[in-house]
């Protein structure tokens, strides 16, 4: 009864985090970079590997409905998307969270057509972070598996769907250890899915996610039900819970496996730096480095990994921040019009927090643009650059863009 | 095995004081498809008239499960739950039955019922066709009949409609039946059959729409069933391949006695309004067409 | 533990129970009401439960089976298909007027 360590990729760590989690109903699609995770489940389930019911749907729309459906009348799904896959299926996202469903998610962070590019940036999550949904990001092959586990616990402690978010490419197909745990452990770990909230029994009829008034209305039986507003709001503060469920979960999870991620955030050199490099997913690891370069050339650098982005974790940020001389946030996608939206995010929890340091973004890596630790070096030399000669502001700096043409 | 009015079941899952209009077809179906399934059922509703039927927060107006969802999504939404009553256990405690309007079936969801049907999923697919977008105000669909006046076709549709039960059977299901509101008792037989039948069983029901089509509530039962006389629409089943007309369509072809003019039926409705007569000539030939082959069918020619 | 014990899972999503009345009473909404003459009924006149078209047809279930079947006029909405459909004529629809103005109380409300 221990853990098996295999080499693999991103897509086969998340495809044994389904198998583990006994998922009982699949429904996906396939798109690049995704298509290995549903092809290898396809196999399981044909093997009997996988007991589960796989369901070849013909769009991620309907990928995405099929776990409702199913979630609805108490099965565990499991699903997985990339960028305009995703896109297709925003109607669903939406729906999910709202009908307060503990579906899983991978998501293979892709760029977001136009123009067509299948590799590597965080658009496509980030297109749908303001659908309550707890979106964790993941650094290695090892975080896909154990965090895909994790998310079941999770969802089905809140009712809240969970997103579980790797770079396309650099994980989801390169090759890493991974250890996977034995069945026994990982039941220990997650119990059954028994109380959904929604009831489907001919014996006691409910129509469920039926149209919903502004106000609030009463009941068959004289008590007042909430309206719209109320709904929304029970689901926000179910969200806002998970600030508590999701390290308790990974602390459950390690003294189960070993294993610790962290919770809302991770972090690498932290305790005396003045500058914190921040990010989300791989680029956090690239950072890493990054940081150890800087210290090498007297820099007093540390990261700050970004695991559960929504929700937010606004006081563990604003902690862990205080007192830094800058925080600089690398974002590989765009509020368009804007700026990063991690950025954006971090600065705008620090407004007004004690010892907030100045906050300055950039981006890099768009439609899977590479992206060196020197590179991350020489952006974050230039930002302390400006902050030393005064600069409260910044514009948002584009790392390893050739408008000029230049390769 | 045709079920007389007198022996249809005495009960009664649709609830009165609901919010549909005065006259809505959909209530009489609804009744004998409930009654034929007992109430073991659960029924997945998209967006559309029937959403509204079965009530607002915190009040629901139809006593059996009842799941509403998104409205391209109806077949996928009774797939999974499909799904996961069978990954659960559960696959022997109720029939899943979708329920959609013409538009929700034929238009913005027919690539996840065409999805569902060539996968075969195990679930009854019912379309009521009022032919328009009528949840939204009467805007024209894919199943508006040509010359019909909708919000959107001021000057009358120029198209005739699809024939979504024709594309069902070219999807090689087990089940494919039309059917109309205005004969409730055909609604329920060919639920009950449809009910012992494993698969995408689909059954289209033509619905009258006093609001919608333009005429007088009363005249909701009549016009269903002149709509049946003129052969504009047309009682049928295909189980397996095999196609033969049902009730009224049959015992047309059988007597061979003369349809009613669709000029007729046509006058009925304020839809039609203003409708040229080359326009109506134009929609009788097209009936005519279908008819003769209809009744081609019946007696075992291949198509 | 952070799991929220004891918080009706009724209240985080819109989940209704069915009953009667949904749209309020639908009974306003009418014009006409159905007024049956039970001489005429093909029910009453035989005795038994027979025809009993007007129930099949009505589509709001307002008609109760019977001998001859009852209209809820607190819901019949006023369509008047039964009585369209009734092979005796044993329905006519009736304007509401005839059958009066219902009282109004001091708020100017129409009494329940």
């Amino acid at each position: 009864m221990s853990e098996q360590v295999s080499v693999m990729t991103g897509n086969e760590a998340a495809a044994n985090a389904a198998r583990l989690a006994r998922v009982q109903v699949i429904a996906a699609y396939p798109i690049t970079p995704q298509s290995p995770v549903v092809e290898q489940l396809a196999a399981w389930v044909e093997s009997g590997e996988l007991p589960a019911e796989f369901v070849a749907v013909e769009s991620e729309h309907s990928a995405m409905t099929v776990c409702i459906g199913a979630s609805t009348v108490g099965a565990r799904t499991f699903t997985a998307t990339s960028s305009n896959g995703l896109a297709y299926m925003t109607e669903q996202v939406w729906w999910a969270p709202g009908a307060r469903l503990p579906i899983v998610m991978c998501v293979v962070n892709r760029a977001m057509a136009a123009p067509w590019n299948v590799l590597n940036d965080q658009q496509d999550s980030m297109s749908v972070r303001d659908a309550g949904w707890v979106q964790l990001f993941c650094r290695d092959n090892q975080e896909i598996l154990d965090t895909t586990v994790q998310a079941y616990r999770i969802a089905e402690r809140l009712h809240v769907p969970v997103m579980v978010c790797y770079d396309g490419f650099l994980l989801s197909h390169t090759m890493m250890p991974v250890a996977v745990p034995a069945p026994e452990q990982i039941d220990a770990f997650l119990p059954p899915f028994t109380e959904p909230f929604t009831v489907v029994d001919p014996g006691d009829p409910h129509n469920i996610g039926p149209v919903v008034m502004a106000e609030p209305r009463a009941d068959e039986t004289g008590a007042t039900r909430g309206g719209y507003m109320e709904i929304r709001a029970l689901h926000h503060r179910a969200l806002l819970d998970a600030l508590a469920v999701i390290p308790e979960t990974d602390a459950e999870y390690a003294s189960v496996v070993g294993r610790s991620w962290g919770g809302l955030t991770w972090e690498h050199l932290l305790d005396d730096a003045e500058v914190v490099l921040v990010a989300a997913g791989s680029l956090g690891t690239q950072l890493t480095v990054t940081a150890e370069q800087l210290r090498a050339e007297g820099v007093k650098a540390g990261v700050l990994g970004i695991r559960a982005y929504r929700p937010f974790p606004v006081e563990a940020l604003r902690h862990k921040l205080a007192g830094r001389r800058l925080a600089l946030v690398f974002d590989k996608a765009l509020s368009y019009g804007y700026e990063g939206p991690i950025c954006s995010d971090l600065r705008g929890a620090m407004l007004g927090a004690d010892g907030a340091p100045a906050v300055f973004g950039a981006v890099c890596g768009l439609g899977g643009r590479d992206v060196s630790p020197e590179d991350l070096a020489e952006a974050a030399r230039r930002a302390l650059a400006d902050l030393d000669a005064g600069a409260r502001t910044r514009e948002t700096d584009w790392i390893n863009l050739h408008l000029e043409g230049r390769a | 095995m045709t079920t007389k009015i007198l022996d249809l079941p005495d009960v009664s899952f649709v609830l009165p004081g609901n919010r549909s209009c005065a006259g809505c077809g959909i209530g009489i179906a609804l009744r004998q498809i409930t009654a034929a399934l007992e109430g073991r059922m659960v029924m997945t509703v998209p967006a559309s008239c029937l959403t509204v039927l079965g009530g607002m927060f915190p009040i629901a107006s139809v006593n059996v499960p009842w799941v509403n969802v998104a409205f391209p999504s109806t077949a996928a939404a009774a797939s999974g739950i499909a799904a996961g009553l069978r990954a659960t256990g559960r696959a022997g405690e109720m029939t899943v039955l979708a329920m959609a309007g013409d538009g929700g079936t034929g238009d913005i969801g027919i690539q996840a019922l065409s999805g569902a049907a060539e996968r075969n999923e195990d679930f009854i697919y019912l379309c009521y066709d009022n032919e328009a977008y009528m949840n939204t105000g009467t805007q024209r669909s894919g199943l508006t009949p040509a010359g019909a006046r909708t919000t959107t076709t001021w000057s009358g549709k120029r198209e005739n409609p699809k024939d979504l039960p024709r594309i069902m059977e070219a999807h090689g299901v087990p089940y494919v039946a039309s059917t109309s509101a205005a004969f409730p008792a055909d609604v329920y037989d060919k639920v009950a059959k449809a009910r012992g039948i494993t698969g995408l069983r689909y059954i289209h029901m033509n619905t009258p729409c006093p609001s919608g089509w333009g005429f007088d509530p009363k005249d909701t039962v009549r016009l269903g069933k002149l709509a049946v006389d003129t052969g504009l629409v047309v009682l049928y089943e295909v189980e397996n391949g095999v196609f033969r007309l049902t009730g009224r369509s049959a015992s047309l072809a059988k007597t061979g006695r003369p349809r009613v003019p669709v000029s007729e039926y046509l006058a009925t409705q304020t839809r039609f309004r203003g409708m040229k007569p080359d326009a109506i000539q134009a929609v009788q030939a097209w009936v005519d067409d279908r008819w003769v082959r209809y009744v081609a069918r019946d007696a075992g020619a291949c198509d | 533990m952070s799991e929220r014990e004891g918080r009706s899972s009724m209240s985080e999503i819109s989940m209704s129970r069915p009953a009667v009345g949904e749209a309020g009473r639908t009974g306003d909404w009418r014009n006409n009401r159905p007024v049956m003459d039970a001489a005429k009924c093909l029910a009453v006149k035989q005795g038994k439960v027979t025809c009993q078209i007007c129930w099949v047809y009505c589509p709001d279930g307002c008609i109760a089976q019977g001998v001859g079947p009852v209209i809820d006029l607190t819901y019949c909405k006023g369509c008047g298909i039964c009585a369209e459909e009734c092979p005796a004529g044993a329905i006519e629809m009736q304007p509401e007027s005839v059958h009066g103005v219902c009282a109004v109380d001091e708020t100017g409300e129409a009494a329940r």
